[in-house]
């Protein structure tokens, strides 16, 4: 096998379990692509080379003595992990100062679940700060570059595991996705990204940012890829009180059988797709996609999402009146960042959150202040969560109808990094996503083409707990297309 | 929004941003707050707020569809002090070390 790391992540693990490759092998294959690509594309943060091979020596080790266990789907497998989820012993600062040298004494549920999996984490990857963010270059350390052209971002705000994924430092990644920051750059880097229903995935380990809206899901090079993450990370976790105690089904299962799309009906929605900023080129890609639907036996339907025009409005005051609550805790006392030579606890405070924080986070927290302040409460926090009702209701309405809603997610390909400044402007552009977060449903992003050289994808909605509805008709229309498979030319 | 009304929501988010960023950050805030007025034109009387899709799942529990199940409200001890105290600026090996709260003589 000359090159693994170009391998899916189904095709890594087969190998590994056949003993036709090294749990060894497999980890150092990755870390030299990590080396070979990483100062083109930065995606990464801490890495862990030394603790991973000896990781891999060890499962080789033990399968010398007694095999390949069948309770580790994951075996030998290398993945990375975004920075906002905890990892014992391993630098964890979601792309902050304030969070510089703080080493988490615990994983996070998802990160525990793919150790007992048996996979290998190489490194944590680049995002903006505290995960608000759409192009990563909002991370205190540096940007990520995309691996599909190196002048333009990644999205964000997980833009680092989605170039980790498309640049094949790794088989997968976790990522986090508050208003499309997983679904979105896995769109910008051809990359499959699941956003599961919230309480899917317990939160339990995830640095909060918006505790109603966040949710944790792979992101990988293919929906089978995908659906073998999301297999370890669902189910039920005690420690996450809205972690739901639903069955996880069988979901690569569900991949098998036919490969066509009857008797499946997908809604357009109207709202979505009459929106002026949505790029030609995207528009394009998108037709494609829908005629492939349609060959593949499945009917299309126009349906309404009527208070689109309200989301992002709703959203920015939900996010960021969460945000500024969540963040309060970094004081400078606990862990993170402290200001040196404070005159008092009150200056500590300040001093450390203000030299910590970046500007976009300061400037959400002090949105998340005003909208929740008195005399403002009820009509920007408690205006945005009726709202939110109207949305989802908008979207259980929609789906009475068909059996998912098949949508752009970014309005536009991948951009040159810096050119998006404004920060209005830049929160107009996750129009396609975040309603999905206010409502709680799973969406997937599935590569569907290009446009000008640049990957696009489209988003698969579905009901609650539906993901396996997502990713069976993601992998039937993702396969039909001829996209998944190709990798950024780095 | 004037910029006193800035000042006090620095102060409440325990902020301080230099000066050359303020103005700008104060104007960047009163835009994005002028787009989120939108919401305004909408009528949502008799609308339930919903805070969380948790809440959602709660509805469906209660048809018996499956449950966003709550737990006792008990503390448990989860880490050691150790672990706790080891990614504090200052400590003393017992508690967080600040700064003096009460200010006055020694």
């Amino acid at each position: 096998m000359s090159d693994l790391t170009h391998l899916t992540l189904a095709e890594a693990r087969s190998a590994l379990a056949a003993g036709e490759v090294t749990a060894e092998a497999m980890t150092v294959s990755c870390l030299a692509r990590m080396d070979a690509t990483e100062p083109r594309v930065g995606a990464l943060l801490a890495r862990r080379d030394a603790e991973a091979l000896d990781e891999a020596r060890a499962l080789d080790r033990q399968r010398a003595e007694r095999g390949v266990p069948s309770d580790k789907p994951l075996w030998g497998v290398p993945l990375t992990v975004k920075d906002s989820l905890t990892l014992k012993g391993t630098p964890t600062t979601a792309g902050s100062r304030i969070l510089e040298h703080f080493t988490p004494p615990y994983d996070a549920f998802a990160v525990s679940r793919l150790k007992e999996a048996g996979a290998i984490i190489l490194a944590k990857t680049n995002m903006d700060e505290f995960a608000m963010g759409s192009t990563t270059e909002h991370s205190a350390f540096h940007p990520t570059r995309n691996p599909w052209d190196r002048g333009r971002v990644p999205g964000g705000s997980s833009g680092g595991s989605a170039a980790s994924v498309a640049a094949c430092q790794c088989f997968a990644s976790l990522g986090s996705d508050t208003g499309g920051s997983i679904r979105q750059p896995a769109a910008l880097c051809g990359c499959v990204g699941l956003k599961p229903t919230y309480g899917r995935i317990s939160r339990y380990g995830l640095l909060a940012y918006g505790s109603s809206l966040d949710q944790i899901g792979p992101l990988a090079r293919t929906v089978e890829d995908a659906a073998l993450v999301l297999q370890v990370i669902a189910g039920h976790d005690p420690r996450d009180a809205t972690s739901a105690a639903w069955p996880v089904p069988d979901y690569t299962s569900t991949l098998r059988g036919t490969g066509d799309l009857a008797g499946v009906r997908l809604g357009l929605p109207r709202e979505f797709y009459e929106n002026d900023a949505l790029n030609p080129g995207v528009r394009a890609a998108c037709r494609k996609a829908m005629d492939n639907a349609r060959a593949l036996g499945a009917e299309l339907v126009d349906v309404s999402l009527p208070h689109t025009p309200y989301a992002v409005a709703a959203y920015y005051i939900l996010a960021t009146a969460e945000a500024g609550s969540n963040l309060a805790r970094y004081d400078g006392v606990r862990y993170g960042r402290r200001a040196q030579d404070a005159k008092n606890l009150d200056d500590l405070y300040t001093r450390s959150r203000t030299e910590g924080f970046g500007e976009e986070v300061q400037r959400r927290i002090l949105l998340g202040a005003f909208v929740l302040s008195a005399g403002y409460y009820d009509a920007y926090y408690r205006k945005a969560a009726q709202v939110r009702r109207l949305i989802r209701q908008d979207y259980d309405e929609a789906l009475t109808r068909c059996d998912a809603l098949l949508a752009p997610v970014s309005p536009v390909p991948a951009w040159p990094l810096g050119g998006v400044s404004d920060p209005l402007q830049m929160y107009l552009m996750d129009i396609f996503t975040l309603s999905l977060n206010l409502a709680g449903l799973p969406g997937l992003t599935v590569p569907v083409g290009f446009a000008d050289g640049l990957p696009v994808g489209m988003q698969l909605m579905g009901r609650p707990f539906g993901e396996e509805v997502l990713l069976r008709i993601g992998h039937r229309l993702g396969s039909s297309l001829g996209v998944l498979g190709q990798y950024a030319p780095l | 929004m004037t910029p006193a009304d800035f000042q006090h929501l620095c102060r409440l988010a325990r902020l301080a941003p230099d000066e050359a960023k303020r103005d700008q950050i104060a104007a960047q805030c009163s835009a994005i707050l002028t787009y989120m007025d939108t919401l305004a034109e909408l009528d949502t009387t008799d609308v339930d707020p919903l805070y969380s899709p948790a809440l959602c799942l709660d509805d469906a529990a209660t048809r018996g569809e499956g449950a966003a199940p709550v737990r006792p409200d008990m503390a448990e001890r989860r880490r050691s002090r150790e672990d706790i105290l080891s990614g504090a600026p200052d400590s003393d090996g017992s508690f967080f070390v600040v700064p003096r709260i009460v200010e006055g003589k020694s």
